[in-house]
């Protein structure tokens, strides 16, 4: 679990987050959603440990993140497993190897079960065989954000960031990709933060949802609360489009 | 006030790249492709231009020495001099920067506006080490190489002159490359090499790592890169001369 205690972030005189407190939960999809400029990029580099607090604290299972030495904070980055927008895998590396670098890094396990854990994790999250040694530029937007989950999970981490998993693939595959976060975080227990605009998303997978407006947290709770919420900020975000006003008033 | 603050960035990120690397087998993984791509894929240009450059500094010593009053031997000494102590050296690696440090300025920039750089940092990866100090170790390995190369595809190619035209003969050429060697102009040479090797790689690098924003900044992170990394080559090209000769 990952505590946020009231914290702040401030730029250039600006109050970006302003006394955040929130509470992240293991085994469920924690989800940090806002209109652009709301805070939810600073909100989740703060708890990756990207930008340091102004003020308040960030626990990780009780360690706080700020008294950590950069040691720690490289210690606990192995215990975190962060699937970027853009999906960020290495392009100089294969699909395999981007999976192998992990392990070939930090884990002290000898090749053939360095092979077979990333065989394993490619093949949970659906990568076909004949696709393991194809470079990241030669498979679609959709198999790149999941060769980026398998090389998240590889490690099996405690924590897993997400920043909008769903950005530029088409509503199908979004599913996919919204089933395979749910998926992965039941199965292993991890903390999951998935930061979204995507209302499908939200929809299907949000179990802890935060809204946050202005750099404050305006709302907390679950999709099914979501709906019979009478937070007008909250009502106004969500229920932008007729057809999502619609929904909530049947 | 901002060359002061890129020192200082440049101090900080050089801190970061010379660690003894995480995992020693990663390393030379990535020295090795290093090896290949800054070395061996400089070797055709470094050829051709040192063949081409040989032969003209040949011509143009001709016909700057037609003196009955100076030895005929004296092109090919002015070849081998030229070649050695400034060609080699200190052109070939202006030219090199231009090849190699926008290459590596260019593939480290679009690693990090690309998220590749976060992405290695948050998985507790020393990114700087990782990526840049194969990237110098290697250019650093190649660039001795590359620089005896070069002269002696230069001499080469003044020899060719002697051998296809009628402007010196062959033998006067090989008198005048042999005559009065200094043995110390070829470490001399080499010891220049290396530190501009350094100065491009590192300074690349730094230029690369250091981008903020989208395509446009990497393109500008490559010329300036390339821009800089000359006149720093030029500058200490300066100061070696005075000090080693």
């Amino acid at each position: 679990m990952i505590e946020v205690k009231d914290i702040v972030k401030i730029f250039d005189g600006h109050v970006v987050l302003d006394h955040v407190s929130t509470e992240l939960r293991d085994g469920e999809v924690n989800m940090i959603i806002g209109q652009s400029g709301s805070g939810k990029t600073v909100l989740m580099k703060s708890l990756i440990g990207l930008h340091d607090l102004d003020e308040g604290q960030i626990l990780y299972d009780g360690r706080d993140l700020a008294e950590m030495r950069n040691k720690d904070i490289r210690m606990l980055h192995r215990e975190v497993g962060v699937l970027f927008q853009g999906s960020a895998l290495f392009d100089s590396m294969s699909v395999m190897e981007n999976v192998l670098f992990p392990l070939e890094m930090f884990s002290h396990l000898n090749r053939e079960e360095r092979q077979a854990r990333a065989e394993f994790c490619l093949q949970r999250v659906e990568i076909p065989q004949h696709l393991w040694n194809a470079m990241p530029n030669e498979i679609s937007g959709g198999q790149q954000k999941r060769v980026a989950i398998a090389r998240a999970i590889v490690l099996e981490p405690r924590y897993l960031f997400c920043d909008e998993p769903n950005s530029g693939l088409d509503p199908k595959t979004s599913l996919v990709i919204d089933a395979l976060i749910q998926d992965i975080t039941r199965e292993y227990n991890i903390c999951t933060i998935v930061n979204s605009h995507d209302m499908n998303s939200i929809m299907e997978i949000g179990d802890n949802i935060v809204f946050l407006k202005d750099g404050r947290k305006e709302w907390q709770g679950s999709r099914h609360e979501l709906f019979d919420s009478e937070n007008e900020a909250l009502n106004d975000f969500v229920f932008a489009s007729e057809l999502f006003k619609r929904i909530k008033k049947q | 006030m901002q060359f002061l603050q890129h020192i200082g960035e440049y101090t900080l990120l050089m801190g970061r790249v010379l660690r003894w690397p995480d995992r020693q087998r990663m390393f030379w993984r990535q020295y090795s492709r290093e090896l290949e791509k800054q070395g061996l894929q400089s070797l055709p240009i470094v050829l051709i231009i040192s063949l081409f450059i040989g032969a003209i500094l040949t011509i143009q010593a001709k016909i700057n020495t037609e003196n009955p009053l100076l030895p005929t031997y004296t092109v090919g000494l002015l070849t081998r001099e030229t070649l050695l102590l400034e060609f080699s050296s200190t052109i070939l690696c202006l030219i090199l920067a231009g090849k190699v440090g926008s290459s590596i300025a260019s593939e480290i920039g679009t690693m990090r506006i690309t998220e590749q750089i976060d992405a290695m940092e948050i998985m507790g990866v020393n990114s700087a080490n990782y990526l840049i100090l194969p990237k110098i170790l290697a250019f650093l390995t190649m660039m001795p190489m590359l620089v005896i190369v070069s002269t002696a595809i230069g001499l080469l190619g003044g020899w060719a002159v002697g051998a296809f035209t009628d402007i010196i003969t062959v033998h006067d050429y090989l008198i005048g490359i042999q005559y009065a060697f200094n043995p110390y102009y070829v470490w001399y040479s080499l010891i220049k090499s290396l530190v501009f090797a350094f100065v491009i790689t590192s300074m690349a690098s730094y230029y690369g790592y250091s981008v903020k924003g989208g395509a446009i900044e990497v393109g500008r992170a490559s010329t300036k890169a390339v821009v800089n990394t000359n006149i720093m080559i030029l500058f200490l090209d300066l100061i070696l001369s005075k000090l080693l000769l």
